[in-house]
């Protein structure tokens, strides 16, 4: 399987975005996401980012970028001001999950949020033989992992449903970045090590 | 970030003999204003970068003057070859605001209706004048259109005033360590400033020229004031702690901690060779300055007025002007969809972070000044 970006779950998210649309893209890293969507979809992008050297870069790549704390919500962005708010396998490193969720559909018209599954069957494995996982999106040890929520597909889904967010379209990805075709959540959740979802609010 | 200095540079004077109606409602009949310019415009003359000064600033940018190896330019080390504002890509210009006391029309000139200097005879000028000033120096020089407008501090303001006086002449603003309008706080520090100078005896009421003195105590205390906002509390720590001059106290209210030593160095070299008039007009354009004051204070409406793309930048222990300040400006742009970077910078300089040579703060102005196209 041939991607242009080495991130399958970027191939995912920019399907599903119009061209045109506005995109904030939360924990955007370097901006290779939002500079991918800017050239291929046409969309207006924004980035909001923590690292300094990650600033630096996605201003080099010339996408707009500001400098943010997540934790401590999205205070400058209005109600409604996007129709996409993106959040890349950042959502394990955000300690009030509840909160950032909340903000990113006060703030979009629709969140899509991508994170590494625990429950993925190599994961499960590498626990029982007595050790951390640590996998292709996985890709740290447990003393340098910025991770600090641990959860799965499953419990992801328990907190939509908790939140009354609706789950408008889920991708699950296996290691090597091809969609996983399996026969029921169980099956999903023990072979997906990485989980794009699309989510609105309850109207 | 190394590059090069600019190397020798000289000023220019440019007259305007067409009035310059103000924001006051009074009228300037003619001015003059002294700019320098490093680089060359190009062609196309797309290529044109304003710098505004801020409050103790003038035009000498950067450089250094044939018969003044030592008088530096305030902001050389972002000006050069290799350097962020690279005057191999880009024609940079620097002016002398109106009010100045470094060559461009002020108080201290001589008000051609009574052959005297002006003293308070000058109108009291609002950035908005400034910036309609500054206009009328890029049509002379040609400029219809900046690459860039960029400022720190009350220059930050220029720049920002700018993208909304003229939207179609500013292809990017760059607003460093600045704040959309001054707080109580800071309006508080800028009226104490005021204070010492009005109440010095040697003030005359403005008209100390023709007394042949200068309100140097008034004009010094200002300046140690205004200094200590411009640190951190951080740094004051690191350089001066509670150091003695002689090691031991003294028991009187000579100087003693090298702390006061430093202020008083700084406010005596300053009240040396600055006016004490154009002090206060500047301190006055901080707090009259607010853009947002045309749309009954919304900031988000006054923003929509703009064109440009923007690049905001803040200093974690500026307390001045703190990230916060800068925040609204970036989410009055972020409310109308417009291009903006925002980066807080973390160094240790309080409100003065904005004139130092930290590599990622000048890497960040670089990336952003590199991908302009010209």
């Amino acid at each position: 399987m041939t991607h242009t970006l080495d991130r399958p779950d970027f191939e995912v998210i920019a399907g599903w975005i119009e061209p045109g649309h506005r995109v904030l893209d939360l924990g955007c890293g370097d901006g290779t996401l939002l500079k991918h969507l800017i050239d291929t979809r046409g969309v207006k992008g924004w980035g909001v980012e923590i690292e300094d050297a990650n600033i630096l870069a996605a201003i080099k790549k010339g996408v707009n970028v500001i400098q943010g704390n997540l934790e401590r919500g999205l205070d400058e962005f209005a109600d409604q001001a996007f129709d996409h708010v993106v959040l890349s396998r950042t959502l394990q490193t955000v300690r009030h999950t509840e909160g950032i969720l909340r903000e990113m559909l006060r703030v979009g018209r629709e969140a899509v949020v991508s994170f590494p599954n625990f429950a993925y069957w190599k994961n499960l494995r590498s626990v029982l033989d007595g050790r951390m996982p640590v996998s292709e999106d996985l890709p740290y040890q447990w003393y340098d992992s910025p991770n600090v929520r641990f959860f799965t597909l499953l419990d992801f889904e328990a907190l939509c449903d908790q939140m009354g967010l609706i789950i408008r379209e889920r991708h699950v990805l296996d290691e090597g970045g091809n969609i996983v075709q399996a026969k029921d959540n169980r099956e999903v959740n023990f072979l997906g090590s990485l989980a794009v979802y699309r989510l609105t609010q309850k109207h | 970030m190394s590059g090069q200095s600019v190397g020798i540079v000289t000023a220019q004077h440019a007259h305007f003999d067409q009035p310059l109606h103000l924001r006051s409602g009074s009228v300037l009949p003619a001015y003059d204003l002294t700019y320098e310019t490093y680089g060359a415009l190009n062609a196309a003359k797309s290529n044109a970068i304003l710098v505004c000064h801020a409050l103790s600033g003038h035009h000498h940018l950067a450089g250094r003057y044939a018969d003044q190896p030592d008088n530096i330019g305030w902001w050389d080390n972002i000006v050069g070859p290799g350097r962020p504002l690279d005057t191999d890509r880009f024609f940079i210009v620097c002016l002398n605001n109106l009010g100045g006391c470094h060559g461009s029309t002020g108080p201290s000139s001589i008000n051609p209706a009574t052959g005297k200097p002006w003293g308070a005879d000058f109108p009291i000028v609002a950035v908005n004048d400034w910036v309609h000033a500054q206009a009328k120096l890029a049509d002379l020089l040609g400029i219809d259109t900046w690459a860039a407008v960029m400022g720190g501090s009350l220059g930050g303001m220029q720049a920002l005033r700018w993208s909304i006086t003229f939207p179609e002449r500013v292809r990017n603003a760059i607003v460093i360590a600045a704040a959309p309008k001054l707080s109580a706080q800071n309006i508080a520090f800028n009226d104490v400033a005021r204070q010492a100078i009005l109440t010095d005896p040697d003030f005359h009421g403005g008209y100390y020229y023709e007394h042949n003195t200068r309100p140097l105590r008034g004009l010094r205390l200002a300046r140690m004031l205004g200094h200590i906002t411009y640190l951190s509390d951080d740094q004051m720590g690191e350089k001066f702690g509670r150091e003695l001059r002689n090691g031991s106290f003294s028991f009187d209210f000579d100087v003693e901690f090298q702390v006061e030593s430093y202020l008083r160095y700084q406010g005596d070299k300053f009240a040396g060779y600055f006016d004490a008039n154009t002090y206060l007009l500047m301190t006055k354009a901080l707090d009259y300055f607010d853009p947002s004051r045309e749309d009954d204070g919304n900031l988000t409406a006054t923003m929509g007025r703009t064109q440009a793309n923007f690049l905001i930048v803040s200093f974690t222990t500026d307390w001045r002007f703190t990230p916060a300040r800068s925040k609204e400006i970036v989410a009055a742009l972020l409310a109308n969809g417009r291009n903006v970077s925002y980066a807080e910078i973390d160094l240790n300089f309080g409100h003065d972070s904005f004139l130092m040579a930290d590599p990622h703060y000048h890497g960040v102005v670089d990336a952003y000044l590199r991908n302009i196209k010209l």
